[in-house]
């Protein structure tokens, strides 16, 4: 697929889905990001993209999003100009001018936000992100990895209500900051993080990301139209690999430090039958066992798909019985150096015992 | 005495009269353009077959999908105006958004939003301003409008708002009647408040209805209380029904389901209704059916109502089959027209019926048609539709354990009598399960709720909610001591310090009297 310059409103569903599915289970719905990207489009706004690759080396992009609690964004949905006044305080704050938007976030909700915010500045939305996929804290994403002070951050509510994290020791305490700041924020606010180069962002960005979820999505789309095997039309579409499809036959969670984690068991059908498989969850899917062998794990992609339409499962509506395909895709190697695997490897997720082993691209066929 | 139980189908209107757990008559009559006169027939069919008089009848339990049927055709809606209590939160999104052009202009598109709404936790997000809502009244009255749905943000967590803004509008629109989303959806604005819009537009469809089917029964001098049932299994009285309409939707699969429960006992099982055109396998949990744990669709609309998981493939008794190789069955049905276009009645298309028969399955028609297959070809067939069938129950099973499955429906001799590792059930009386469903309707009352488990222990939150749950079920005609706890289901909610937590729970009672 050519890289995409623009998103429209028919592009729209297909990004909803290839969102959702990069999510890995986790980073909150997209549906109603959805829904506001077509009322900016309505509107006359324009999505501009640009890719990561013609960012000029001095442009300055931030990375901005929603931040709180999925619950409570899908109840009190935002004013609309959340993440503008949060742009807008980084702006006054360095007294600069912002020249694109980026994600830190494809999977789920976050690729939204973007989007939007970008439609309501008149600047353009890069076609990249910070992870590939979906984690569950700010320090996750490449660029703090690589060494971006996300501070100054801005928050706003809907209130009117705007907080400037001037200076912090680390970037765990900008997390450790917002998380209190949101909850008395009603628990979901939005969040800009400091301006970054375009000379640091093409090489600390997942490339390619918003061009990727589009395609994902419209490969499910094609296949459901077509009545075509959507999970043989998303690997094609994809460099990856179906690790399992399964029937869930246990599963288990419970909440533990803030975050709700769990185990599904899956016992194998069709090619896999006579397998059993494990997959562990924390708010996304982490480690994926095989006949109790570790397979594959964080920060490569577990995505579990509908086994009949081909749609993502996220972790808060899997239950026994469903029919589910397990499906590896590898995440881009700014997540594999051992920098990184420090913040997002299985360690970092509690399970020092197992050691990352990459998927290997090369003989998934891909590049 | 006795109770009447219908079921309002899309073909036909079944009756069935029930003393104590019997089932002693069941008639199906054609569904009119009309319903009620479909009802009255089925009602005078089954009276007469059982020489019982109006008098000796206890209660009349309906099941109608003429309010799901009014959303999907986009009739009798009446213009609504939406209300949400929102600002300075949730403007980007306004009321209706996500519906399809066409429902929209159904209901008018009228929408307010309004100062107020509360936070996760209980906080205001701002407060309810009387001059702005009064002013929003009088702007609703100046456009004829007397049909509201009022909705603000978290008012699952508390309705008072809802209430108060209610209260407020009402002094001006003295004649209107409120739909408060509270009292009808859970969490999630857009689905709670789509389902409340819907609910409000369908109230004078509702009322005419109410009293339409009270017309119909006093014709046949059935004086005695009747209800309506609801998608969870439960009843609802003529005035409940006048306000909560939408509560009927997908009320079908559920009392069929509840029916095979009843007719075989069994309280935990698959429950595969064979119809026309259609299967519909869903699974039952103590008795009742397995809510949706996603968004459902009605009329092309989003919302969150405790929906049966239905999971529905295009498999029926009408089924049109191609003998290729592979067989391809379906998806198109000759539906209820085989008794004139099916083989095994002279007509000239193949369906899964004429397969079973074909294989001495079954005792209809003539075989010979199919025969002319061959025996090979037919099991093969047959073959195919087993494991459609299978695949099916296997999406549905909620347990390892060899529960069974229950046939029920006009089609059901198609479901083989082992699945798997699954026995299948086949009740008496398989063809009315749903309108037995009807019959034996209970009465419900839910909580849906955010606890914050900093102030209170998990154990104190759930007392809380039984007992909220319990008072609302008994308000709904239960009796008091018949209510036991059915669902509970507390769900740790992810990215929220202070442990909060979202329980819901859901307890049933027999109807009173």
């Amino acid at each position: 697929m050519d890289k995409v310059r623009k998103i429209e409103d028919n592009d729209l569903d297909a990004v909803e889905i290839g969102a959702a599915i990069l999510g890995t289970g986790g980073g909150g719905n997209p549906y109603i990001g959805k829904w506001r990207c077509r009322q900016e489009l309505r509107k006359g706004n324009k999505i501009d993209v640009i890719p990561l690759d013609e960012l000029p080396d001095d442009a300055l992009v931030v990375s901005l999003g929603g931040i709180g609690a999925p619950v409570v964004g899908v109840e009190k949905i935002e004013r609309g100009d959340e993440c503008l006044r949060a742009l807008r305080a980084i702006e006054q704050e360095l007294d600069c001018k912002v020249d694109a938007l980026i994600s830190s976030e494809i999977g789920g909700a976050n690729a939204m936000e973007p989007m939007l915010t970008a439609a309501q500045a008149g600047i353009p939305v890069v076609d990249g992100d910070g992870m590939g996929r979906a984690f569950p804290e700010m320090q996750m994403c490449t660029w703090s990895i690589y060494g971006h002070k996300s501070t100054p951050a801005a928050m706003a509510d809907e209130k009117d209500n705007v907080v400037v994290i001037r200076n912090t020791r680390d970037e765990v305490w900008v997390e450790t900051i917002a998380r209190a700041t949101v909850v008395s924020m009603g628990a979901a606010a939005a969040i800009a993080m400091a301006p970054m180069r375009g000379e640091f962002v093409k090489k600390a960005a997942v490339p390619n990301t918003i061009t990727q979820a589009l395609s994902l999505g419209q490969a499910v789309l094609n296949a459901q139209a077509r009545n075509l095997d959507p999970i043989a039309t998303v690997l094609k579409q994809e460099t990856g690999k179906l690790l399992m499809t399964g029937k869930i036959v246990d599963l288990e969670r419970h909440l533990k430090g803030g975050f709700a984690r769990g185990h599904i068991h899956l016992e194998g059908f069709g090619n896999n039958q006579g397998e059993r498989g494990e997959i562990a969850i924390q708010n996304e899917f982490l480690v994926f066992w095989r006949n109790g062998e570790m397979e594959v794990c964080v920060p490569d992609l577990i995505v579990v798909l509908d086994a009949d339409t081909g749609l993502p499962i996220t972790t808060e509506v899997l239950r026994y019985g469903q029919r589910i395909a397990v499906l590896a895709l590898p995440c881009h190697d700014l997540l594999r150096t051992p920098r990184a695997l420090e913040v997002i490897g299985p360690a970092a997720f509690g399970y020092p015992e197992l050691s990352f082993t990459p998927l290997d691209r090369a003989e998934l066929g891909g590049v | 005495m006795y109770r009447i139980g219908i079921d309002v189908g899309g073909t036909n209107t079944d009756a069935v009269i029930m003393h104590g757990d019997k089932v002693l008559v069941g008639v199906k009559s054609p569904t009119t353009s009309d319903v009620m006169s479909g009802v009255v027939n089925s009602i005078k069919k089954a009276l007469d077959d059982t020489q019982i008089s109006a008098d000796q009848i206890s209660a009349v339990m309906i099941g109608t999908t003429h309010f799901t049927n009014a959303v999907v055709e986009r009739r009798n809606m009446s213009e609504t105006a939406a209300v949400r209590l929102c600002l300075p939160a949730a403007q980007c999104l306004p009321p209706m958004v996500d519906w399809p052009d066409d429902i929209c202009e159904a209901v008018g598109g009228h929408y307010w939003m309004a100062a107020g709404g509360n936070e996760f936790d209980g906080r205001e997000i701002s407060k309810i301003d009387e001059d702005e809502l009064t002013k929003i009244a009088d702007e609703i009255a100046a456009k004829n409008i007397e049909t509201i749905a009022i909705c603000s943000v978290f008012s699952p967590v508390n309705d008072d708002m809802e209430k108060r803004a209610a209260a407020i509008m009402k002094k001006r629109l003295p004649n209107a009647n409120f739909t408060l989303s509270s009292e009808i959806g859970r969490l999630g604005i857009l689905e709670r408040e789509n389902a409340a819009i819907m609910n409000a537009s369908l109230r004078n469809l509702s009322t005419h209805t109410v009293d339409a089917f009270r017309r119909a029964l006093q014709s046949l001098k059935l004086t005695c209380p009747y209800f309506i049932t609801q998608n969870d299994g439960t009843l609802m009285g003529s005035e409940f029904v006048q306000a909560y309409p939408v509560l009927t939707f997908a009320s079908g699969p559920t009392n069929s389901m509840r029916g095979a429960s009843f007719l075989t006992g069994e309280q935990n099982a698959i429950v595969a209704d064979v119809g026309g055109t259609s299967t519909d396998v869903g699974a039952l949990v103590k008795g009742f059916p397995r809510p949706a744990s996603t968004s459902v669709d009605v009329g092309g609309v989003r919302t969150n109502f405790r929906m049966p998981d239905v999971f529905s493939i295009a498999l029926g008794g009408g089924t049109i089959i191609e003998p290729t190789d592979p067989a391809k069955i379906g998806p198109k049905s000759v539906g209820y027209r085989i008794h004139e276009e099916g083989k095994l009645f002279g007509g000239n298309t193949l369906t899964s019926t004429d397969i079973a028969v074909g294989l001495g399955i079954a005792d209809i028609g003539d075989a010979g048609p199919a025969r002319e297959l061959g025996e090979e070809k037919l099991k093969q067939i047959k073959a195919q539709i087993d494991d459609m069938i299978t695949n099916a129950v296997e999406r549905m099973r909620v347990s390892p354990d060899p529960i069974p499955v229950l046939a029920v429906g006009g089609g059901s001799i198609l479901i083989p009598d082992q699945i798997g590792d699954l026995p299948v059930k086949r009740p008496e009386n398989f063809a009315v399960a749903n309108a037995v469903g009807a019959a034996i309707g209970q009465i419900s009352g839910e909580v849906d709720r955010i606890y914050s488990l900093s102030e209170i222990s998990r154990d104190q939150a759930l007392s809380e909610a039984r007992k909220e749950a319990t008072d609302k079920a008994i308000a709904a005609g239960a009796k008091p001591d018949s209510i036991e706890l059915l669902d509970q289901e507390d769900v740790p909610l992810a990215y929220l310090p202070g442990n909060a937590t979202r329980i819901r729970l859901k307890v049933v009672g027999d109807l009173n009297g």
